[in-house]
Formats: C-alpha cells, structure tokens, sequence
C-alpha cells in the first residue's frame, strides 16, 4: 500500500475530532489546551500533506513551520495564565472557575 | 506589485509603530526610577501614534499589494489603519488617566497594547491566509494577556483564562478551515482562491468538492466570528468583558472588532464573493444573514436582563456586530461603505461609553443611580453615548444605522426584507435597556452613600471630546461618508 494524501487527511481529520473532543470534555484547564494543541496540529498535517502530494511548492510547509511557532507561543501565554489563576484560586478545574454568570 | 523598496515605503506606518513599541521598551527600562516615568511613557506612546498617523498621510496612494501579495495597500487598508490609530491614540490616554493599570506597569501595558496595534493593522491588510492568521494571532495573544493584567484580580484571571481557551481552539478551527481551502483551490492567496473558484464552478466541479468547501468555509468563519463576536462564538465576550480592566475593554470593544470586520470583507467580498458569481452555488449571503440575525437577536435579548453595565455592553457590543453582518451580507460597495462608516461612529460611542463607565467607579447599576446629580457631565455624556448607539437621532448611530438598513433595503429581495424587519425590531428592544441606564441615571434619586462622582479634568475633557462628534456626526456626517467614498477601493 502507498501512503497518500488521503492517509495523511484521515490522521488529519482523527487528530481534529480528538482536540474538539478534549476541549469539550476535559475539565482541567491544562488538558483543554492539550485538547486546542491536537486542533492546530490537525490543520498543521493538512497544510504539509496537501503541500508536499498535491500543489507542490513550499507555501504549505512554510505555513506549518509558523504555525508550529505560533502554538508554542500560544502555549506559553495560555499556560502563564493558567498558573496566575492557580495561584488566585489554588486550583486550575474549569469547574471551579465560574464566578461570573448570565 | 509594488517590489521590496516600494513595498517598504508603503509600509512605513508599521514600521513607525514597531520603532514607537521598542522605544517605549528603552524609555520603561531607562525612566525606572523617574518620578515622571507615566507621562514619559504616555508621551513616547502618543508621539509614535502621531508619527504613525504621519507616515499613514505621506504614504503615496494608488493601490497595489505588498511584499509579493502578502499585504494588501488599497483604500479598505488605509481607512482601517487610521481607525486603529485613532483608537490606539484612545486607548493609550485611557490607561494614563486610569487608575486600574498600575503606574509602575504603564510601560508593560502600551508595550501590548501597541503590539495588538500592529497585529490589528496587518489583520486589515492581509492578502494571504498565512499573513491572516499571523496577524490574527498578533492581535490574540497581547489581547488574553491585557485580559489578565490584573492578575490579582480573581474576575480577571477566569476571563484570561476563557479568552485564551475559546481564542486558541477558534484560531485552531480557522487553521483547520484555511488548510482544507488549501486544499480545494491550491492557493494561499485569497484573491487567488476566487479565480480557482470560478474555474471549478466553470468547470462543473463535483458535489463532494462544494461540500468541502462549504466546511471549509464555515470552519473559517470561526476564527473571524470569534473576533468580532459572532454568534455562536460569542461565549467568551461577556465574561471577558466583564473581568478584564475597564480601560484596556474600551479598545478590546471596538479596534478588533474591526479588524475582524475589515478581514471578513476581505475573506468574503474578494474571496468568495463578486468575481465567483455565488462561489460555486452556495449562499453565502445566507449563511451571513443567518448569522447576524442570531447575533443580534442574542445580543439585545440577553442584554435587557443584564444590571452589571459592563456586561450590559458586552451584550449590547454582539448585538451591534449583528448589525454590521447583516450588511456584510449583502457585501455590495454600498454595503461595505455603511460598515465602514459605522465602524467609525461605533469607535465613539462605545469607547466613550466603557470610558464613562470606568469614571462611574462601579459597574453595577446601582452605582449609576442619581449620576445627574454626582456629577452632570459623566451623565450628559453617557446618555449621548448610550442613545447613539441605540441609534435615535440625533446622533451619530442613527446615521450609520440608517446607512446600514438602506444598503440591506437597496437589494430589494424577500430574504433581505426580512432581515431588515428583524434588525429593526432588534433596534426597538436595544432602546430598552439603554434607556434603562439612561433612567437611573437621570430619574432615580442618589441615596444615602453615593458621593459624588470625582472625575479629573482632562478626563472630562476626553469624555466631552469623545461626546462631541457623537452628536456633531449626527446632524452633519457628510465629511466622513465622503472620506469613505473615496477610500473603499478594494483590491481584488
């Protein structure tokens, strides 16, 4: 069997449904970004599959290699914040964090 | 295409802004122990914008696309860039005369505020999808940190925190969305996307391929309705709203809405839009009214239970953006003209109206009652605020509403009739909870405990300057809409 685009969008797609999953269902802040992590590298899969078996060119992997950057970013403010609300709250449970309502 | 040395003197504005955002960075560093560190800061913050706005005038016209067709440079940009300017301008006096940002963290909080700046005017610009979710990332990520910025603040780190996980998963969504367009046309550019389009729909493209695309496309619109807070990705904007500082919502209420706004009309109008007649037989304009009538109907509902004002306009801010879809529905000139033009309005009356309500001292309602009596001026100028942007003349809102209804009106089918009923409606439950704010203002008596409002003057002086167009654009808008005329070109 070779490997093709269509094995790549199927991992591509799993890891999409998996993050939107998690995000849904966890109630510990860390795993939700987990869960927004799986989402991003779905569509980072997609971007360098789609690259490298149908359009050719490099703008697809470019596109990964920022977005690669731009997670680790995203990781480091959303886990800033969560360690700040751990120490406002002594706890990170999305559960936990419902002062505000309506 | 302009090449890299022209590319460059049209991107002067932001290079301006970058210089102003390291300068700021120096002088913070430098002016540690200086009892007049605020101002300076304040200052250097003021002079770069002024710099900014400058560069923005001298720039030569004439549109063309940047840095091999990364950035736009046409009249949408332009107007855009002078918006964010402007608020930026705003939002940089709000945080001097505020007292929620701590003096000593002044510099930490125009350094964001100025790199959310920069994001916001390459998110107005972006001609590529790579540019537009780097940009859109700029304009998030300073956004959740300016949330939590009172990190103390228990109501501040939950609203960091929902920002941060609703932002990241919607971004992810978009990501997911713009890799299946990839996918579809081969492009990154969105001009691009429309001339695949039409050679598919030429071409008689199979059903799968439309499927794909309408997924796509809808997975797309979750990062642009997350920004400008659509539903039903709004969740995160009334909490947000609520917890993070008076101050920085003012600016997070208005400039990137925006720019989701202004990177909507390019994602839809160039993308999808005119060139592909119905982009491969689907309703877009549909999907878009849909939309905006969930939006604003959500939006004024919800708003009229509300008694914490801040809340209240958060509401009250998704129920305007349902109004501004409505006519990007249409996404005619005439249409995207009103948006434009009510965007510029929208930047007055509700940055004004957060300002007042962080002068008030309290956000509940309680703490507006007797506010004639407390102090008239913050009263007159909410009340001006707050009735324009129910949108009752004479004030400014009114006229960009009526130009809003008129381009939806203007289309003259069934569908669009429809929406403009329901805007309408919407329009008539708005008036109810704004004028609630306005009643207990002016008709309920200050009770024992409510001093008296103590506002500085040149806080009055920005809230009256803020007040005065508001009215003055009511009666006499011509210049602005005539500014607009003249630069809604839109590079196709």
């Amino acid at each position: 069997m070779i490997i093709g685009l269509n094995h790549f969008q199927v991992v591509s797609a799993l890891l999409f449904g998996l993050g939107l999953l998690t995000i849904i269902t966890r109630r510990n802040a860390v795993a939700v970004l987990m869960g927004v992590e799986l989402v991003l590298n779905a569509g980072l899969v997609n971007l360098v599959a789609i690259s490298r078996y149908q359009t050719g060119g490099l703008d697809g992997q470019i596109f990964a290699l920022f977005g690669v950057v731009l997670a680790a970013a995203e990781a480091v403010v959303a886990l800033a914040i969560v360690l700040q609300l751990f120490r406002a709250r002594r706890s990170v449970d999305t559960i936990d964090v419902t002062d505000m309502r309506g | 295409m302009a090449g890299t040395t022209e590319s460059l003197a049209r991107f002067a504005p932001e290079l301006v802004l970058s210089a102003t955002i390291l300068a700021i960075l120096i002088v913070d560093l430098i002016a540690r122990l200086q009892p007049k560190r605020p101002s300076l800061l304040s200052g250097v913050a003021l002079v770069g914008l002024s710099a900014m706005a400058g560069a923005l005038w001298l720039t030569p016209t004439g549109d063309t696309s940047l840095f091999t067709h990364l950035l736009a440079f046409d009249g949408l940009a332009r107007y855009f860039k002078g918006f964010f300017i402007l608020a930026a301008a705003l939002g940089v006096l709000f945080g001097h005369l505020s007292d929620e940002i701590s003096r000593s963290r002044l510099g930490e909080y125009y350094i964001q505020l100025l790199c959310l700046t920069l994001g916001l005017s390459l998110l107005a610009s972006a001609q590529n999808l790579l540019m537009l979710y780097l940009a859109l990332e700029l304009v998030s990520l300073p956004s959740y940190v300016l949330s939590g910025f009172r990190w103390w603040d228990r109501r501040a780190s939950e609203a960091a925190l929902k920002y941060v996980v609703f932002g990241g998963a919607a971004s992810g969504v978009m990501l997911y969305g713009f890799s299946l367009i990839y996918g579809i046309t081969g492009t990154l550019q969105i001009d691009g996307v429309a001339a695949a389009l039409t050679a598919a729909a030429t071409g008689g493209q199979g059903i799968a391929g439309q499927l794909g695309l309408l997924m796509a496309v809808m997975l797309s619109l979750a990062g642009f309705g997350y920004k400008v807070a659509a539903v039903p990705f709004h969740m995160w904007c009334p909490d947000v709203y609520e917890g993070a500082p008076t101050t920085f919502v003012a600016f997070l209420s208005v400039a990137p809405k925006a720019a989701g706004f202004a990177a909507l009309i390019r994602f839809f109008v160039v993308g999808f839009g005119q060139p592909a007649p119905g982009a491969a037989g689907f309703p877009w304009a549909e999907i878009l009214g849909i939309i905006a009538i969930g939006t604003m109907t959500l939006g004024n509902v919800v708003a009229v239970t509300q008694d914490n004002v801040k809340r209240l306009l958060a509401y009250s801010s998704i129920a305007q953006a349902g109004y501004l879809i409505m006519a990007l529905a249409v996404g005619t000139d005439e249409a995207i003209r009103a948006v434009m033009l009510y965007l510029g309005f929208y930047l007055l009356m509700n940055m004004g109206a957060f300002f007042g309500v962080q002068l008030a001292g309290g956000e509940r309602l309680s703490a507006f009652r007797g506010m004639a009596s407390r102090n008239a001026t913050l009263a007159i100028t909410m009340a001006i605020f707050l009735f324009s942007l129910t949108g009752i003349p004479p004030f400014a809102g009114f006229i960009g509403k009526f130009y809003l209804f008129a381009a939806v009106l203007s289309v003259g089918e069934p569908f669009f009739y429809a929406l403009a009923i329901i805007g309408v409606l919407n329009s008539a439950i708005s008036l109810y909870y704004y004028a609630k704010v306005v009643r207990v203002m002016f008709l309920d008596k200050a009770e024992e405990g409510d001093g008296v409002v103590e506002v500085s003057r040149p806080a009055s002086a920005l809230l009256l300057a803020l007040a005065g167009p508001t009215l003055l654009f009511g009666v006499w808008w011509a210049p602005l809409a005539d500014l607009i005329d003249k630069a809604s070109s839109i590079l196709r």
